[in-house]
């Protein structure tokens, strides 16, 4: 990913380890359009901390492929049950990920995928249950540019 | 995306028993950030979605971005509560969609 | 090691390192084999034991694991007829799963006929032009890539075995001698990183001993297979070097070398790396 060639990626090598290992880099404001997508995904709501559970390398062997694992706490039936997860990653040119849309006979708020980060970050989920209430959870990964892996 | 797509799961289940699915496709999922050798852009060409249905009706989809890393592996469950047919279906930026499909039976 | 990339890059690398560690020393003992007398190991490790708990699952797994998306490929090739003989691989070999078994473990192999030690990739195309009278596939190009990878396959668990001896031997030493010579800017050999430094980490990466009991490999950050000879091109491109040409007597005798330093390591096609 990316639109520089292996040569420049590798000039620039140093100074993007550099970026990314500076602690402030994942809890900087972020860039991109984030912050947009979850309010319209929240309708501006206030989602609460909990339920979720994400499973995330806290460092990427690399950007371009992070497996990514998500648990809701939930019953899954009928009356309650996980209807929309929204992924967004804050650090990416672009903040969309995915959005997962479950249902009852999904039997179980899980799901797998694997994601291309550009830069340490976080990754954002918020959960959308069927009587309207939200949840988030959010994860730092790390993710190195430079030397052999690229 | 001519490759078959590639699908997992168990031929059998019980009567109300969950399954875990794993499917994996083949697609570069070209993110529309790259560029090619002579600096022009590379356009945008990836799954915008995928949906699973059993007997007509949704189990689980998603709308995908270019965060998605290329050749789009997507795991999810499913309760099993009467026997029937698993409808995949990948959807292309360019309007093609890739369709595979999986029965289940019960358990006695 | 004594290598410079301005101070800045250094602290950050040694910051990052330590982080690193944190996970990766969780993960410090690394299984092997025992090598053999006169190797230049003491234990012979897969370059899947130097990578993450989340990328070896992404191997463990044949259905999570995206290799399996050319070997899947390749098998319908296979029996595809291609060239004017009218042939396709399976008119000569019949079924991959038992003709072709053990048979990627034991490349390079001498060929007789061509006076020097052959690849599997070029006794795929030594197939395509001389049985079945069609193209060859270009290194590099998918359809080559997903045949290695699918014969390769047919050896995995199997040890890698190849000959060193008799009129191998010459290459052997040969693909010794650029193991060991400094090349590019950086001035680094194979032996630097792979074997003086593996198991450290070199800026962003953790060095393990280089082997290719897995190639060609998925790679995470190329999202798609890699066979040998590109990421050797990568490795000299990387230090700065002019790389050798893939399939050239250079890379050719690395290969050779290069498998003997694995020597009964388990075939591990289609591996996953980073």
């Amino acid at each position: 990913m990316g639109a520089i060639n292996r040569r420049q990626a590798f000039l620039l090598g140093g100074g993007f380890v550099a970026l990314t290992v500076l602690p402030m880099a994942a809890n900087a404001e972020p860039s991109n359009d984030a912050a947009e997508l979850i309010k319209k995904f929240t309708g501006g709501k206030e989602a609460a901390k909990g339920k979720i559970t994400l499973d995330l390398p806290e460092i990427a062997e690399n950007g371009n492929t992070v497996p990514l694992a998500l648990t809701v706490e939930s019953p899954m039936t009928a009356e309650n049950y996980v209807k929309e997860v929204l992924f967004v990653a804050d650090g990416n040119p672009n903040a969309g990920v995915a959005t997962l849309m479950f249902t009852p006979m999904s039997g179980k708020a899980e799901a797998s995928i694997r994601i291309r980060l550009a830069q340490t970050q976080n990754v954002i989920a918020v959960a959308k249950m069927s009587d309207g209430s939200l949840f988030t959870e959010r994860k730092t990964v790390k993710v190195t540019i430079g030397g052999c892996g690229g | 995306m001519a490759d078959k797509p590639r699908i997992k799961l168990p031929k059998e289940a019980k009567k109300g028993e969950i399954i875990q699915i794993k499917t994996l496709v083949s697609h570069l999922m070209e993110s529309g950030q790259r560029k090619d050798a002579q600096g022009k852009p590379i356009p945008r060409k990836i799954i915008n979605k995928f949906a699973c249905e059993f007997n007509g009706k949704p189990v689980f989809s998603c709308t995908l971005e270019p965060a998605i890393s290329a050749n789009p592996y997507i795991q999810f469950d499913a309760r099993i509560d009467e026997e029937g047919t698993f409808k995949f279906a990948w959807t292309d930026d360019d309007g093609s969609v890739v369709t595979a499909e999986e029965k289940i039976a019960l358990k006695a | 090691m004594s290598i410079r990339y301005g101070s800045l890059a250094v602290l950050a690398t040694a910051a990052l390192t330590l982080s690193a560690m944190a996970v990766f020393g969780q993960e410090a003992e690394r299984k092997g084999i025992p090598a053999p007398p006169g190797h230049v190991f003491k234990t012979i490790i897969s370059g899947y034991q130097f990578r993450t708990k989340e990328t070896r699952a992404l191997q463990d797994d044949d259905l999570e694991n995206p290799g399996f998306l050319a070997v899947e490929r390749a098998a319908d090739m296979w029996k595809t007829v291609d060239g004017s003989e009218g042939k396709s691989c399976m008119s000569c070999h019949g079924e991959a799963e038992t003709t072709m078994k053990g048979v990627g473990a034991a490349m390079p192999k001498w060929s007789e006929k061509l006076n020097k030690p052959v690849n599997l990739e070029q006794q795929i195309n030594i197939c395509r032009t001389e049985h079945m009278k069609a193209q060859p596939w270009a290194f590099k190009s998918k359809e080559l890539t997903d045949m290695t990878t699918f014969i390769r396959f047919q050896s995995r668990g199997m040890p890698v075995a190849v000959k060193t001896d008799g009129p191998m031997s010459p290459w052997f030493e040969k693909g010794k001698e650029i193991y060991y010579t400094r090349v590019g800017q950086l001035d680094l050999a194979c032996a630097s990183c792979h074997e003086k430094n593996n198991g450290k980490f070199m800026r962003a990466d953790f060095l393990s001993q280089g082997q290719t009991n897995g190639f060609p490999t998925y790679r995470l950050r190329d999202q798609r297979l890699i066979p040998l000879h590109e990421r050797f091109e990568g490795c000299m491109f990387d230090v700065r070097g002019v790389p050798y040409k893939p399939l050239s007597d250079e890379f050719l005798a690395l290969e050779l070398y290069v498998a003997w330093r694995g020597i009964g390591l388990p075939v591990e096609t289609p591996s996953v790396r980073n």
